[in-house]
């Protein structure tokens, strides 16, 4: 295993999660989102969970997005607070 | 308030950090979790079920009560988002 | 150049031509995949839950890259919800086949009866039968909460 590659993408988790939280444009936000499960699914195929990767991929990744971008479609762009 | 929420947040993820140590080590096979039934899986998956991926064996046969409610739950999901939000405008 | 500018001018924003023919093309080969994922679920990663999510985010994808109206055109709201209805009572059906037959539960062996197999092989087509009836359930909950969250449940046009 390559512990560097591993703590890089660790990393860049907790920016993405710490980013999707503080950033104001909703829309932002939620593509921040599917660059957070992309990087989730690519430690769980690292670590060898290869159905749990694929669920990550599709799931968090293709379907919540859209189902995100729907939602602030049909309400607000801006975050209130 | 800002602060508070902080100290808060700061302080679950510190013990959050602290409860990891009593982590078994990565894919141990004495660990716990993995000598409780996992082994009889493991062993005999294969002969019994004839499925070659262990995961399927075990959410599709062993496990199958987990995945039929799993499935009830997101056709329930659907259904409620179905009916509170379908309308027709005629 | 002045006259594929002034044509794009009449056209909404982000409707492409490129995008068009390219998800026209390129739904068959997803919904494949998705099928291949369901079925080949017992010697690779993947499943009916994966499966399911592929084959309906093809009908979103539609739905994005044409209009609401052209993915209604292909799966129709009616044979949605049929489809999903059908992934559940396949699931909960196989399981009550099984305990009225003899056996347990979900114990798929006593299906043997009904049809003389093997008990190790119709475990594991069991399994099989019930990662269809779970990508099927899973697809339509998909692509009706797409359908419902974009157009505000009334199914004129969507996102």
């Amino acid at each position: 295993m390559i512990w560097q590659l591993d703590q890089f993408v660790l990393l860049l988790v907790v920016i993405c999660a710490v980013a999707v939280i503080t950033v104001r444009d909703l829309l932002s936000a939620a593509v921040i989102f599917g660059v957070y499960s992309f990087l989730m699914c690519l430690l769980w195929a690292k670590m060898g969970a290869v159905d749990v990767a694929f669920t990550e991929a599709t799931v968090g990744a293709g379907i919540s997005t859209v189902l995100f971008i729907a939602a602030i479609f049909r309400t607000t762009r801006r975050s209130k607070d | 308030m800002k602060t508070f929420a902080l100290l808060a947040t700061l302080a679950t993820g510190i013990l959050l950090l602290y409860g990891t140590r009593d982590f078994a080590p990565w894919g141990d096979p004495a660990s716990p979790a993995s000598s409780h039934v996992s082994r009889v899986y493991i062993e005999r998956a294969v002969e019994e079920t004839h499925v070659p991926n262990l995961v399927s064996a075990i959410l599709g046969d062993y496990r199958s009560y987990d995945t039929m409610f799993e499935t009830v739950v997101i056709y329930c999901a659907g259904l409620a988002v179905v009916s509170v939000l379908r309308r027709n405008r005629s | 150049m002045k006259l594929l500018q002034e044509r794009a001018k009449g056209r909404p924003a982000g409707d492409s031509l490129i995008i068009r023919t390219s998800v026209r093309l390129l739904v068959p080969f997803i919904q494949l995949y998705g099928l291949y994922v369901i079925v080949h679920g017992h010697y690779s990663p993947g499943g009916g839950f994966q499966g399911g999510v592929v084959l309906g985010a093809s009908f979103i994808l539609l739905a994005l890259a044409y209009d609401l109206k052209t993915s209604l055109r292909y799966m129709s709201e009616g044979a949605n919800v049929l489809l999903g209805n059908a992934g559940v009572l396949i699931f909960i059906g196989i399981a009550v086949l099984c305990a009225l037959l003899g056996g347990l539960f979900l114990d798929y062996a006593a299906l043997a009866r009904l049809i003389p197999m093997a008990a190790e092989e119709w475990r594991s087509f069991g399994i099989f039968l019930v990662e269809l009836g779970v990508g099927l359930t899973v697809m339509s909950s998909m692509v009706s909460l797409f359908w419902d969250l974009a157009s505000g449940g009334d199914m004129e046009e969507g996102l």
